[in-house]
């Protein structure tokens, strides 16, 4: 086939302008990965979550009891919508690991005799499910396993009812139900400290006095039920026993954790690529429309020869499109490799048993499409100026650019600038949008930057409320079941404990008007000076006498404010209710909290003083001797070491963050790239002829360089703070995103962030001019005189 | 007649266009004498912009010699050659070459700037009769006066040499006219060794000198005993 001779010159033209091709297809390959990239995941992760809980039966709602017995479970399986229910035994235990000095947490999950599990299948990853008779064998979750280095036919110990025994593992499993599996105190999974263990039912009920009884229940239900009413029925079932308190999928911990990440990817995918895609649509129309200005005669010949205008402006679409081809192409593949790479980090991350890579072709379509529209809307204008230009006109010179004496002149009087100043700022003037837009382009990657920076400076505000403000024990442990004071006592009597403080917990529904939460009531002393309340300045404050203090994310979804009155439903004294009087509003980022005075919990509760747990502060030297003891202290369930939480959530958080930061940081570099490289090579190409001109009036390279300079100069410098207002505003929306009745990141910015952000950009922008300013070096004098403009 | 303020001695320029070799000048002996005004004349590829171009330190000959005063011009370098131009010479084009984002006075300030004894710009356009119209970017003037600015920038740095290549080709000969009267003026006023380039024939005659260039090889010198003024020049 031969080549028409417009696609001759549209070759051509693109191999010609390859340079600045390159950088616009630089950021439209941002887009279009940064897409890729986020669907690609958000589609995999939930495509694999969704597969996962379909083929292991994940249930749709949870509810626990003290004791109930197995008669209920006609009853249970009678509530209409309800496809399948399970009942098990769950108990919190310690777990001794050799060569491991503090106990880990541990829970014990029972499984059904010479059956699969009807909910929460488990997925055998290596060896077999433990033996219905054999009390010490279990299988063990996979995160847990590999963080020990265990395979089948290693063994353990655990503390049932303080009862060291020992345990061999006989089968590694992963379940729907721990995907993310997180610890109690910790705020990350720490897999070496947590976990989760399958025995048989028999065992179970044998290790913790439970026969014929069962104290955990889930089930399915079909899949358009209304769940409220199924957790209504169960709650009623359950109530005598010591149940209520049953819990939608979405408020279980390790899908809600999921859902989490899947909202992250989500807002990743709607903030982040349109700004590629916008700078990437605004530099099309810079080099088009100046390419379009030098080519104005033979737009004007090309027509004057009989071709159609529509061909003409289809020979630039072309180019355009040529263009934004090699983003896509180079996006599709960074994009695809990318997803690969996040999609491998999430099978580390959480625990699925495979891993569906979905990549349909539909999303690049969808990635291309945008990709072309933007970069053709970026040069409709430009086009369509070629398509309208009448050839005579054409072939004739353009009109001069015309000036204005603004300002500039009042400048010009001053006589502080220089004529090479007042040159750079006439010319940034003359085309306002352009420079504006440039500034806009520009500020962009200063506002990704702290966009991607800013999570640093949150955690590092969060550790420190929380573990340094808020909870400062070293330790908390929580026991089996609520205790008399004496277990305070005894608690302050451990080993190494130097201070020891009570708290209470009881999960409770608040109601205000028809808003609930469902979330635990934390009785606290006044006198607490590990564990502290703080309010919204991050100040301790003391319990009152009376009333409730909310977290403000619990006060903002109730609708709530000091004064007004809450409703308690006290889920564990059959849903008794009672009026409570807001007394304050508390800071907290973790969770939904609501905390009283020890004592107005106790009244609350009616059954005197009993404490669910300490807090306690530890002579890090005795730590061994106290350990050991926790480890033989059968009230005591689980134990959280504030330290080893701190550093793993520090490690994990920052692990995440540099991942990211690194990719964004990539990311503005491009943008600044392809928005200074371009406006300096547009620059360069319409002032040729005057820099020439200046050389040869005896300017040196560096004098004339320093026009070019002193504009973009001024343009990145503007840049900044814009980049600043639009990157508070970015972050602020992604943190809008995260925020979750998990956890809240707080919007916390340090002033270095912001420098930092400026100090890359300029950099690269930099970068970009000493590119540009070496073709200022070799202008060639004499053809750039001799040529018309 | 003055002491040479040029000398060349076979000087050849040599371009390699693809695998063609072009001799633009081919071994050109030349002074030009201080404070005369030359007219350097020939066809398209003579070789005399070439020859401005070296002489005015834009280019480097490929071989021969180039002096101003004592300096050998072909063995600058880049930044001595800079410094040249900045001090020694004054550049007039076709095409005029203002700054369009800078006014007439502006224009010539950017040059008196960097100058090391330089007259007023006001001074300097007044020599053009564009005093009055100062304030005015290029795009407000027409040709003859954005050319008169560029006289007016050329010579506001009292440069030694003047060099003009083709000033009036982009003009009519009205507005043609008023510009030569100005270098004219300027050549005779402060004395500065002014060479023109022009395939305008018609222009010879108000030169002290007029140096006619083929195939890059000087052909005639001619002497003017009776020099006219640009006014009687007959396009």
């Amino acid at each position: 086939m031969i080549m028409n001779m417009l696609d001759r010159k549209l070759v051509r033209d693109f191999v010609r302008l390859w340079a600045q091709s390159l950088a616009i297809a630089m950021v439209l390959a941002c887009g279009v990965a940064t897409l890729i990239l986020s669907v690609g995941a958000y589609r995999s992760l939930e495509e694999t979550r969704a597969t996962f809980y379909d083929r292991y039966r994940f249930a749709t709602v949870f509810a626990s009891a003290v004791r109930a017995p197995r008669h209920l479970k006609s009853r249970i399986a009678d509530i209409p919508d309800v496809l399948s229910s399970e009942l098990r035994i769950a108990e919190p235990v310690l777990i001794d690991v050799e060569g491991m000095r503090e106990p880990a947490s541990g829970m014990a999950i029972s499984l059904p005799e010479f059956r699969d599990p009807a909910v929460n299948r488990l997925y055998l990853r290596r060896g077999r499910l433990p033996e219905p008779e054999r009390s010490s064998e279990v299988a063990v979750v996979e995160t847990f396993a590999d963080a020990h280095g265990f395979e089948p036919g290693d063994s353990f110990e655990a503390i049932f009812n303080g009862r060291k025994q020992r345990l061999n593992i006989v089968g590694v499993v992963l379940s729907p139900e721990y995907i993310y599996a997180i610890g109690p105190g910790d705020m990350v999974p720490d897999p070496r400290r947590f976990g989760i263990f399958f025995m048989p039912e028999k065992v179970m009920s044998g290790l913790f006095d439970m026969e014929g009884a069962f104290n955990d229940v889930v089930l399915t239900a079909a899949r358009d039920a209304d769940t409220r009413v199924i957790i209504d029925r169960l709650d009623e079932i359950l109530k005598p026993y010591g149940g209520g308190g049953a819990y939608d999928r979405e408020d279980q911990i390790s899908h809600a954790f999921l859902d989490a990440e899947l909202d992250q990817l989500n807002a990743m995918a709607t903030v982040i690529p349109p700004i590629f895609l916008a700078v990437a649509a605004f530099l099309v129309n810079m080099i088009l429309s100046r390419l379009i200005a030098l080519d104005r005669e033979q737009i004007g010949l090309l027509k004057a020869l009989g071709y159609r205008n529509l061909t003409v402006g289809m020979h630039y679409a072309k180019l355009v499109i040529l263009i934004s081809l090699a983003g896509i192409l180079i996006g599709s593949v960074s994009g695809w490799w990318l997803g690969r790479g996040l999609t491998r980090i999430y099978a580390q991350f959480y625990s699925f048993p495979f891993l569906i890579f979905r990549q349909s072709v539909d999303l690049y379509f969808l990635a291309g499409g945008v990709s072309i529209a933007a970069a053709v809307a970026g040069a409709a204008k430009s086009i369509w100026s070629s398509v309208t230009l009448p050839p005579a006109v054409a072939m004739r010179p353009p009109a001069p650019t015309t000036y204005r004496n603004t300002f500039v002149g009042a400048l010009q009087r001053i006589g502080v600038f220089s004529q090479l100043s007042i040159m750079a700022f006439r010319h940034l003037l003359r085309w306002p949008v352009r420079s504006f837009l440039t500034m806009l382009g520009t500020s962009m990657s200063v506002a990704l930057l702290i966009t991607s920076l800013f999570s640093y400076d949150s955690i590092d505000y969060m550790i420190d409320a929380i573990f340094f403000r808020a909870d400062r024990q070293d330790a908390t442990i929580t026991f089996s079941v609520d205790r008399g004071p004496q277990a305070l006592i005894a608690a302050a009597a451990m080993p190494g404990v130097m201070r020891a403080e009570p708290y209470r917990m009881t999960p409770v529904n608040l109601r205000h008007g028809h808003r609930e939460l469902r979330m635990s009531l934390t009785g606290v002393t006044p006198d607490s000076d590990l564990s502290r309340v703080l309010d919204l300045d991050l100040f301790p404050v003391a319990a009152p006498e009376n009333g409730v203090i909310l977290s403000e994310r619990v006060a903002s979804k109730l609708k709530l404010e000091p004064g007004m009155t809450v409703e308690v439903e006290l889920l564990e004294r059959d849903k008794r209710l009672e009026d409570v009087t807001v007394v304050g509003v508390a800071q907290s980022y973790i969770g939904l909290n609501a905390y009283m005075h020890l004592d107005a919990l106790d009244r609350l509760l009616r059954d005197g003083r009993q404490i669910s747990g300490a807090r306690i502060s530890v002579d890090e030297a005795m730590l061994d001797e106290l350990y050991d003891v926790i480890k033989s202290t059968p009230v005591i369930s689980s134990i959280a070491l504030q330290g080893v939480s701190r550093d793993r959530f520090r490690a994990t958080i920052e692990e995440n963050i540099t991942t990211m930061s690194t990719i964004y940081v990539t990311l503005a570099v491009i943008i600044t790239f392809g928005v200074i490289y371009n406006s300096a090579r547009i620059q360069l190409s319409e002032r040729a002829r005057e820099l020439a001109s200046l050389r040869v009036f005896g300017f040196t390279k560096a004098e004339v360089s320093s026009v070019l300079i002193i504009e973009l100069a001024l343009i990145v410098l503007a840049a900044q703070p814009v980049g600043w207002l639009v990157g508070y505003g970015l972050s602020w929306s992604v943190m809008q995103g995260l925020q979750s009745d998990l956890f809240r990141v707080p919007l916390i910015i340090y002033t270095s962030t912001y420098a930092t952000a400026s100090l890359v950009v300029i950099a690269a922008a930099v970068a970009s001019v000493l590119i540009v300013r070496r073709r200022v070096d070799h202008l060639d004098l004499i053809r750039v005189l001799k040529t018309r403009e | 007649m003055n002491e040479a303020v040029f000398t060349t001695r076979n000087l050849t320029k040599i371009y390699l266009t693809g695998d063609v070799e072009v001799r633009a000048l081919n071994g050109v002996d030349s002074e030009l004498y201080g404070g005369e005004l030359a007219v350097l004349l020939g066809p398209s590829g003579s070789g005399k912009s070439t020859f401005l171009n070296i002489v005015g330190g834009l280019d480097r000959p490929t071989s021969g010699q180039v002096t101003f005063r004592d300096q050998d011009l072909a063995t600058l370098s880049d930044g001595k050659l800079t410094l040249y131009r900045r001090n020694h010479v004054g550049f007039v084009f076709q095409f005029y070459n203002l700054i369009p984002s800078l006014t007439a006075w502006e224009n010539v300030a950017l040059v008196t700037e960097v100058a090391d004894n330089p007259m007023p710009p006001e001074e300097a356009l007044a020599m053009v009769d564009m005093e009055k119209r100062m304030t005015h970017f290029p795009a407000q003037l027409s040709g003859g006066e954005q050319q008169r600015v560029a006289i007016a920038r050329a010579i506001a740095k009292r440069p030694e040499v003047l060099l003009c290549d083709e000033p009036t080709g982009a003009l009519d000969s009205k507005t043609g006219v008023i510009v030569l009267e100005a270098l004219t003026r300027i050549n005779r006023e402060l004395g500065t060794t002014t060479a023109i380039i022009t395939h305008n024939a018609a222009i010879r005659n108000i030169a002290h000198r007029v140096i006619s260039f083929i195939d890059g090889k000087i052909a005639e010198v001619q002497v003017n005993d009776q020099r006219i003024e640009p006014s009687e020049v007959v396009w």
